[in-house]
């Protein structure tokens, strides 16, 4: 198989624009003759059912939740990157394009990413024009905020939910075309396979969640804007319900499967309580910005404050180790993520860690709040520190914050084009759920742009091009391929019902989640994924025959969904391990400890690893097949990321 | 700590439910509220029982997807906290703790604490939008909004949509849910051009959803997670009434 | 349906009916107290009768009496179909519910206070109004009014009827608490420098109006 990235000729700068220019187009007439299916409906999934609607296709949407609002888009705190230069800072497209494209330690297409930062303006305009209210100056002029691995500020956002006001302003824009009957909405309803007529995707199977009821829908291309796959983690900053089964099915189908071992850990989460925690909650990034971050200079006080023989506040400063600041003077508390987590999680492992576990470190606010008053403190971050009261019972005004790394992104996830189109014609992936844009490491607020950077702007017009030269006749679902996979989600689910044993669903979860954690989590090495890889194929052996799943399909049955996903996890954790395995260096998130500079920081190999690694699926337990598609960098000169 | 709950059971939409008791031990007092149903709902599980279904998703506090009428109050006893967010800390050894789902004849009950809530998905889908489509508006800081004006419809676009305004009104209405979309929307210049048809449309849906009247309880924004106020529900009333009066809808 | 009744049928129309006619009803009563301050003069009812003979003659009274009654009938039927729908808005109710802790006792039981109300206008209108209008009293010698003034020592030396009025006017108390601030909420009229003024206002307005009303029967029962 050649992975053709379909990146159009010519300059940097003009690639989009030329390519807009030379796609072909569907006649607004012949728009309604053509069905499209969108999976999702956070940030990258509403706004292209919207968009798609707006130009007339006839879109179904399909989401878990019991409302397209809630997909986990909605819990975005920080804010959206555009580089729209309010600031008059220096910021441009290029900045913002080579920000993107440092920050991910060189592992994203140079292409995919400049386009990115061409919309991001874009996106901006639209938000506005929805009524998304943003933070503004008193001048009545938009606000901006600096965010991690950026010298510019050029973030946007609604203070600490700018994920949930961007969500509301597609959610908008999806229920205006549901309103006018373009989109038909399928809410509490689940994707369990895709189906592909002649090679080409044209349909999905899915499980009312309600009851049970297992349908097909067919149409002329499906989007997958399913997120991302954290979860394999179980715990993670990701929503319950947020899993990778689409994704993972069309990925059996034969769509391929990118850097999956490419994960962001994200440096400032409530670190865990104990095991009885389900879910792992995230503290803004933008707290970096006046935050500062610390841990005891001495392992000796770190002990004596993990006892209780001392208090924070007995700590003086010069006994304090602000150890970003220390290594990292150019960017201090704001390097990337993948730099915070990772000296996070060596501070602990030396010993200076906080909190009971010893698993944390402080940010603390005493000198912000100290410079700037407790209301400006408040004003910035007050729903943020709320949160954290409410979570841990500890006033973040008067004592440090303790914050640890917890999984939170996924940079890897289905390989497609330029076009957004998978391997499989007209099956797409948009947002998180794709590969393409972050590289091995995410910048802060730049998936919100990248969701709806896909959904409003790219999509709409690389689909048309894909459709126009789809013939308009439609495929029922009475089709030998819709039965056929309907007959398969059948029987799988009736597998998981008929096992009947005694370990339950969430003991297999966490006990993928704690391998995962331990050899494929902040820092990786050949023998820890070597052995993480017999253990998931075991647990996975273990889980087809000693899972509890009970009741029938034909209900609401929320231990069968769960099974389902983690069924799913189960697979989808294997792949991660073989690629953090094949992959001989270090790279943003991706840590391998053997590779390493003499400071610690990830070695890069660029001569043998510049590329994107796309997994082909040969049947569960056999090993996938790798291949590779050549990153080529035309317009940035690779350095050793240096955030001194 | 060992608590008692009384949890509501349906099998499904059409059958009756009925309160049952169940016994839960060794609750930490950090855990949230939900990771004790977790709990519980492992013991059911191993036991070879039915868990309890219940909505959550994103256990952050902003999806909106959890719902539980925790002791008569919808997500529990504290204030501006969603269920997702309530922690055992707040409750004491050896309490009883009632777990109902929303009542309301517009929010069927699926299962159990589950229930449709997609009656307020209707009522956006009547007009809680600007009617743009994507591309060609204007530059974002074309029209400059006073921050005082930007503040306040941000204040009411921090609805998280999970009908505990609708679950804590004795009438079950929604007007605190809608006043906030309208309000937003009608104090944003964006939002303006088409505010007379969308308080309209949106009020009439509300209606027709079979929510009560708003009788200024004051209970909605007392129970609301997200603190949306009060002035939200007279700001909707002055604009169903001036547009009543002014617009040229004569159907 | 036109719009008209279309509007006025909305969940917000039938509040606004509401609203309006809550608060032209307030205006009622401080016209009627005004009126009955004349039976604390002592006078042997003097100034009462001939108060009394003014309003039920008077044709611009006499017409405000139909606009009265319509109010009146506005307001009870509105209610009596938004109570309907409030219930029908939750058929299942909840096995426990705390709304104590959100909502004042009196906002939510406007309906049960609006019922004795109502039934204290009946008491009232058949103990007064309708002798006065409907030639049952005596009239005053020399005079050519009619004692009503009379009637009313009569009633209120019966304690059942001090007890039902007194009772009553806490009743219309607390109703007018709730409703005085309520009505300008319905109507929109909620701004940040006024809205704390007419809640205050709005709670002594309903306590000295029921005060006063309160005071008559008391009066006359103990002093005359």
């Amino acid at each position: 198989m050649i992975l053709d990235s379909k990146i159009p000729e010519g300059p940097l700068a003009e690639k989009w624009d030329k390519h807009k220019f030379n796609v072909k187009l569907v006649n607004p007439a012949n728009k309604r003759k053509y069905d499209i299916i969108v999976v999702g409906t956070g940030l990258a999934g509403a706004s292209a059912a919207a968009t798609l609607g707006e130009l007339g296709y006839n879109v179904k949407a399909f989401c878990f939740q019991d409302s397209p609002r809630r997909a986990h888009s909605i819990a975005a705190q920080g804010g959206i990157n555009a580089a729209k230069n309010y600031q008059n800072d220096g910021d441009s497209i290029f900045r913002l394009f080579y920000d993107t494209i440092k920050g991910g330690d060189y592992r994203a297409r140079e292409a995919n990413v400049y386009r990115l930062a061409q919309v991001s303006v874009d996106i901006i305009d639209q938000c506005v024009a929805q009524g998304v209210p943003f933070a503004r100056e008193y001048g009545g002029l938009l606000a901006n905020r600096s965010f991690g691995g950026a010298q510019v500020s050029r973030t946007f956002y609604a203070r600490g939910q700018t994920g949930q006001q961007l969500l509301l302003g597609a959610y908008s824009a999806l229920n205006r075309q549901i309103a006018y009957g373009k989109v038909k909405m399928y809410p509490r309803t689940e994707m369990l396979d895709l189906v592909m007529v002649d090679g080409k995707a044209r349909g999905i199977v899915v499980r009312n969640l309600i009851t049970g009821k297992i349908e097909s829908h067919s149409a002329h291309a499906v989007v997958l804007a399913t997120g991302g796959y954290g979860n394999v983690f179980f715990l993670s900053t990701n929503a319950m319900g947020s899993n990778a089964t689409a994704a993972w099915r069309a990925y059996k189908k034969g769509a391929l499967f990118a850097n999956p071992c490419f994960t962001q850990i994200h440096p400032t989460c409530i670190p865990v309580s104990g095991d009885y925690q389900s879910k792992l909650t995230l503290m803004s990034e933008s707290l970096r910005n006046d935050g500062r971050v610390w841990v005891p200079k001495t392992v000796e006080t770190a002990q004596r404050l993990r006892k209780g023989e001392i208090t924070v506040n007995d700590i003086k400063e010069e006994d304090r180790d602000y150890y970003l600041e220390r290594k990292y003077p150019a960017f201090g508390n704001l390097v990337p993520r993948d730099v915070a987590s990772r000296n996070a999680k060596l501070v602990c492992d030396e010993g200076r860690g906080v909190g009971s576990s010893g698993l944390a470190v402080f940010l603390d606010f005493a000198d912000a709040i100290k410079r700037e008053g407790q209301p400006a403190i408040a004003a910035k971050y007050g729903n943020l520190f709320d949160m954290y009261q409410k979570i841990t019972d500890e006033n973040p005004y008067e004592k440090p914050m303790r914050i640890y790394p917890a999984v939170h992104y996924t940079m890897g996830g289905l390989w497609v084009d330029y076009n957004l189109m998978t391997n499989i014609p007209g099956l797409y992936a948009t947002g998180e759920c794709n590969f393409s844009d972050h590289g091995a490491n995410r910048l802060g607020a730049s998936a919100l742009m990248q969701g709806l950077a896909d959904g409003y702007f790219v999509i709409p017009y690389t689909i048309g091009d894909y459709l126009a030269q789809t013939p308009y006749a439609k495929i029922g679902t009475d089709h030998p391929a819709f039965k056929e996979a309907e007959q398969a989600v059948i029987d799988k689910n009736q597998q998981l019902l008929s096992i009947n044993g005694n370990r339950t669903v969430d003991d297999f979860h966490k006990a993928l989640g704690q391998i995962m954690w331990d050899y494929c989590g902040m820092a990786r090495n050949a023998e820890g994924l070597q052995f993480a890889k017999q253990e998931i194929r075991k647990l996975r052996e273990e889980f087809w025959r000693d899972v509890k799943v009970i009741g029938v399909n034909e209900e609401l049955n929320i231990t069968l969904e769960k099974a389902n996903r983690v069924a799913d996890f189960l697979e989808l954790g294997e792949l991660m391990v073989e690629d953090a395995l094949q992959r001989n260096e270090s790279c943003g998130g991706h840590f391998r400890e053997e590779y390493q500079t003499p400071e610690n920081e990830a070695l890069r190999d660029d001569e043998n690893f510049a590329y994107v690694a796309a997994w082909e699926f040969t049947g569960v337990g056999n090993e996938p097949v790798l291949h590779k598609e050549e990153l080529k960098f035309e317009n940035v000169k690779l350095t050793q990321r240096s955030y001194k | 700590m060992d608590l008692t709950l009384k949890v509501w059971r349906q099998k499904n939409r059409e059958s009756a439910g009925a309160m049952v008791t169940y016994p839960v031990k060794g609750i930490s007092p950090d855990m949230s509220f939900l990771e004790m149903l977790d709990v519980l709902n492992e013991d059911l599980l191993r036991n070879g029982q039915d868990p309890i279904a219940f909505d959550h998703d994103c256990r952050e506090g902003i999806c909106g997807m959890c719902s539980l009428y925790i002791n008569g109050r919808p997500h529990g006893p504290e204030r501006g906290t969603t269920t997702c967010q309530l922690h055992m800390r707040h409750f004491n050894d050896g309490d009883t703790i009632t777990i109902e789902p929303w009542r309301a004849a517009a929010f069927p009950v699926h299962k159990d604490l589950v229930v449709d809530r997609s009656a307020l998905d209707r009522i956006q889908q009547a007009g809680g939008y600007v009617s743009v489509n994507t591309g060609g508006v204007p530059d974002a800081n074309a029209i400059p909004i006073p921050k005082t004006i930007a503040d306040k419809a941000f204040d009411a676009a921090t609805c998280i949509q999970c009908g505990a305004c609708v679950a804590a009104c004795k009438n079950a209405s929604a007007m605190l849910f809608l006043s906030a979309k309208v309000s937003q929307l009608a104090m944003l210049p964006q939002g303006k051009v088409e505010a007379k048809t969308r308080v309209e449309n949106m009020l009439a849906q509300h209606d027709v959803e079979g929510f009560g009247a708003c009788s200024n309880t004051g209970a909605c924004a007392a129970e609301c997670p997200v603190g949306i106020s009060l002035e939200n529900i007279a700001i909707l009333n002055r604009e169903y009434l001036s547009a009543k009066a002014t617009s040229e809808h004569v159907a | 349906m036109n719009w008209f009744t279309k509007t006025f049928s909305s969940t917000i129309g039938r509040k606004i009916i509401m609203s309006i006619t809550g608060l032209f009803l307030c205006s009622f009563l401080v016209v009627h107290l005004v009126g009955n301050l004349t039976l604390f003069y002592q006078d042997g009812g003097e100034a009462f009768n001939i108060y009394s003979h003014f309003m039920a003659n008077n044709p611009v009274i006499r017409t405000m009496e139909i606009v009265l009654v319509l109010g009146f009938l506005f307001h009870i039927y509105d209610a009596i179909v938004l109570t309907r729908r409030n219930k029908a808005a939750r058929p299942v109710g909840y096995n426990n519910s705390r709304p104590e802790e959100n909502s004042t006792w009196s906002s939510r039981n406007m309906g049960l206070l609006g019922t004795i109300i109502l039934v204290f206008l009946l008491v009232h209108l058949w103990n007064f109004f309708v002798p006065a209008r409907f030639g049952e009293l005596e009239g005053v010698p020399d005079k050519d009014y009619l004692n009503l003034y009379s009637e009313v020592v009569l009633a209120f030396k019966n304690p059942i009827y001090v007890a039902l009025y007194v009772i009553s006017m806490v009743a219309l108390a607390y109703h007018l608490i709730h409703g005085f601030q309520s009505a300008f909420q319905s109507l929109g009229l909620n701004h940040k420098k006024y809205t704390p003024f007419i809640q205050k206002f709005g709670y002594a307005f309903s306590v000295i109006i029921c005060l006063g009303f309160a005071l008559i029967p008391l009066y006359f029962f103990f002093f005359v």
